[in-house]
C-alpha cells in the first residue's frame, strides 16, 4: 500500500472543502423546489428535525469513521469500513463509498459543464430567446435540448465540434488539475477562494431579486413578496385540509429528510475519505458541525431566497410549479433572467456561481477514488489520476451519447444519487453503532475536539437514524423497485446503462479484492487495537510486514 | 406573505445564520489544536550550566 502523505494545510480549508463538497445544485435548484411542494413554511419543521437527528449524526459519525481509519494510514472506503469492521465482508460493501462517487461524477461533470456553458452563453452573447416574450419560454427549452443533445441519442458526438463537448473537456480536464495537485495544493486551496466567491456571487443575484419589488405594474400581484410567500407561506400540500395536516404526512417527513441527506453529502464516501486525513489531536466534532452549517447557509438562506421568488416574480404560479432540477434550473431561469433588468449579467453570475458549487463537489467525488486506487495497487498519484480520468472519461461519453431526453443521467441519478447513497449511509450508521460501537466512537470523537457531542448522539445514531434510513428504503423498495425493474427490462438505454453500472461495480470488487490481499500482506489492517487507542499513528516504518 | 410565512422564514434564516455564524466564531477565535503544540526548542528545562 502506497503510504499517503497528504494532509490538510488548515482547518478552515477541510471545512471549506467539506462544505464545497455538500454545496452543489441540490442547494439552488432543488432545495426550493421540495419546500415549495411539501408544504412551504410548514416544511421547514421536519426539515430542521432531519438536520438535527438523523442529518448532523451520520455526518459526525462519517468524520469519525474516516479520522479512525485515517490512524491505520487507510483513506479509502473499502480499506476504511475494513478497519472499523474487521471483516472482509465490510471490505466489499465499502464498495459503495466508491461507486457513488465514481459514477455520480460520471454525470455530474456533465450538468457542471451545462452551468459553465450557460455562463459563457450569457458572457458572450450566444444565448437569444428573441423580442417576444410569449415565445421566451419555447425558445429556451429548444436552446437547452440543443445545448445538451436531448432531442436526439449520439447528437453531441456525430463528428461535429459542439460547443457544451468542449467546454464537458475544458471542466473535465480542470477537475482532473486540481484532484492532480493534492490535497491541500488542489482541492483545498480552490475551495478556499470558491466558496467564498460563490457566496458573493449568490448574494448579488439575491439582492437584484429582493429588489425587483413589483416590475409589471400590470400585474401587481407578482411581486417579490408574493413571492416570497410563495415559497415560505405555510400552506397544505396537495388534498390536504390545512399546513398542520401536511405535518402529519409521511411523505413531508421522507422529503425533507431526503433533501437533508443529498444535501450535506451523506452517504457518498467523501466525508469519510476527507477526514482520514486528520490528524489524532484534530477537532472533528465543531469541524463537522461548521461544514454543515455552511451548506445550510447556501441552502436555506441563499436557495431559499432567490430561485422560487425570482420564478413568481417574472412568470407567476405557472413558473414557480417547475420545480425539477433541470426544468428551473434551464428551461425557467433563462425566462427570468430575459424579463428582469440586466438579466444577462446577472444570469452570467448566477450560472457562474452554480459552476463553482458543482465544482467543488465533483472535485470531491474524484478524490476518494484516487486514494482507493493508490491503496490498492500500490500506484502513484500519476497513475491513479491517469486510471480514474480514463474510467469516469468513458463512462462520461456514455452518458454523453446517451442523451435523448436526458434518459441515462436521469437513471443514473435515480439509481446512484438517490437510491445508493440511502443504502450506503445506512451500511454505514449499522457499521458505526453496531459493529464499531457507539462508546468507542463517541470517545475517539472527543480526542481533540472543541465540543462535546449531545446526549443524545449514542442513542438518535444507534437506533434512530438505522431505522429511518431502512424505513425510507422500505418505502423505497414497496412503492417503486418494480416500477424500477420493469424500466430496466424495457428500455434498452436504461438496460445498457444499468450494465455500466454492474461492469464498474464488478471492476471495483476486483480491485478490492486485490487490495485487501495487498493490505494484508502488508497487516495494515490488524494492527493490534491497544497500539490505535494509544494514540500512536501508525507510519510506514511502523507497519509491520 | 402571511404573518406565519414571515414567522416561518425568518425563524429558519435566524437559526441557520447563528449556527452558522456561531460554528465560525468558533474555528477563527481558537486556533487548531495543532498550533497550541510547542517545539521542544521553546521548552526552557532550566537545567543549562548545572
Amino acid at each position: 500500500m502506497s503510504q499517503s502523505k497528504e494532509q490538510w494545510g488548515s482547518r478552515l480549508g477541510i471545512i471549506l472543502a467539506v462544505a464545497g463538497s455538500a454545496v452543489g445544485l441540490g442547494n439552488f435548484l432543488r432545495f426550493p423546489g421540495q419546500a415549495a411542494q411539501n408544504g412551504g413554511g410548514a416544511c421547514m419543521i421536519p426539515y430542521f428535525c432531519a438536520l438535527i437527528f438523523p442529518g448532523i449524526p451520520i455526518c459526525c459519525a462519517e468524520w469519525r469513521m474516516g479520522k479512525y481509519g485515517g490512524q491505520f494510514g487507510f483513506n479509502s472506503c473499502p480499506a476504511i469500513f475494513g478497519a472499523l469492521g474487521r471483516k472482509s465482508i465490510w471490505r466489499y460493501l465499502g464498495v459503495l463509498g466508491l461507486i457513488v462517487p465514481i459514477i455520480i461524477y460520471m454525470y455530474y461533470v456533465l450538468i457542471e459543464s451545462w452551468c459553465m456553458g450557460y455562463a459563457m452563453s450569457y458572457l458572450f452573447g450566444w444565448i437569444d430567446l428573441g423580442d417576444d416574450p410569449n415565445q421566451y419560454a419555447a425558445r429556451s427549452v429548444e436552446y437547452f435540448n440543443g445545448f445538451v443533445g436531448a432531442n436526439q441519442d449520439g447528437l453531441m458526438l456525430d463528428g461535429r465540434l459542439h460547443i457544451s463537448v468542449v467546454v464537458w473537456i475544458l471542466v473535465f480536464a480542470v477537475n482532473f488539475f486540481y484532484v492532480f495537485r493534492g490535497l491541500s495544493k488542489g482541492v483545498e486551496k480552490f475551495c478556499t477562494w470558491a466558496m467564498p466567491v460563490m457566496a458573493i456571487c449568490a448574494i448579488v443575484v439575491l439582492v437584484r431579486v429582493l429588489t425587483l419589488g413589483t416590475p409589471n405594474p400590470d400585474k401587481p400581484e407578482l411581486s417579490v413578496m408574493n413571492g416570497l410567500g410563495y415559497m415560505w407561506n405555510p400552506k397544505p400540500v396537495a388534498g390536504g385540509e390545512s399546513w398542520l395536516a401536511a405535518l402529519a404526512q409521511p411523505k413531508v417527513w421522507m422529503a425533507a429528510a431526503g433533501q437533508i441527506f443529498f444535501s450535506l453529502s451523506v452517504g457518498f464516501g467523501v466525508i469519510i475519505n476527507y477526514a482520514s486525513y486528520l490528524r489524532r489531536k484534530d477537532d472533528i466534532v465543531l469541524s463537522g458541525l461548521t461544514a454543515s452549517a455552511t451548506n445550510e447557509f447556501f441552502e436555506v438562506c441563499l436557495g431559499g431566497l432567490i430561485t422560487i421568488p425570482a420564478a413568481f416574480v417574472f412568470l407567476g404560479l405557472a413558473g414557480a410549479e417547475k420545480t425539477g432540477v433541470f426544468s428551473l434550473g434551464f428551461h425557467t431561469l433563462p425566462v427570468v433572467f430575459e424579463y428582469m433588468p440586466g438579466g444577462h449579467f446577472f444570469a452570467f453570475l448566477w450560472f457562474f456561481m452554480l459552476f463553482l458549487a458543482a465544482i467543488t463537489s465533483s472535485l470531491s467525488m474524484l478524490q476518494p477514488a484516487i486514494a482507493f486506487l493508490e491503496e490498492a495497487l500500490g500506484i502513484g498519484r500519476r497513475g491513479s489520476v491517469a486510471l480514474l480520468g480514463f474510467i469516469t472519461g468513458l463512462g462520461s461519453l456514455f452518458v454523453i451519447f446517451f442523451s435523448k431526453d436526458l434518459k441515462s443521467l436521469t437513471f443514473l441519478d435515480d439509481t446512484i444519487g438517490t437510491i445508493t447513497i440511502v443504502v450506503l449511509a445506512a451500511i454505514q450508521t449499522i457499521l458505526f453503532g453496531w459493529v464499531f460501537g457507539v462508546k468507542r466512537g463517541v470517545k475517539f470523537a472527543h480526542e481533540g475536539a472543541e465540543m462535546r457531542l449531545p446526549r443524545f448522539f449514542p442513542f438518535v445514531i444507534k437506533y434512530i437514524t438505522p431505522l429511518y434510513l431502512l424505513t425510507m428504503l422500505g418505502l423505497w423498495c414497496w412503492t417503486d423497485l418494480k416500477k424500477y425493474v420493469n424500466q430496466i427490462a424495457s428500455d434498452d438505454v436504461i438496460a445498457l446503462t444499468f450494465g455500466l453500472v454492474v461492469v464498474v461495480t464488478i471492476f471495483l470488487l476486483v480491485l478490492i479484492n486485490i487490495g485487501g490481499r495487498r493490505w494484508k500482506a502488508e497487516s495494515k489492517g490488524s494492527l493490534p487495537e491497544s497500539e490505535i487507542e494509544s494514540g500512536v499513528r501508525p507510519a510506514a516504518t511502523e507497519v509491520r510486514p | 406573505m402571511t404573518t406565519s410565512g414571515w414567522i416561518f422564514m425568518l425563524a429558519s434564516l435566524g437559526f441557520v445564520l447563528v449556527l452558522v455564524g456561531y460554528c465560525f466564531y468558533r474555528v477563527m477565535a481558537k486556533p487548531a489544536a495543532a498550533d497550541h503544540m510547542h517545539a521542544p526548542i521553546e521548552i526552557d528545562t532550566q537545567d543549562i550550566g548545572t
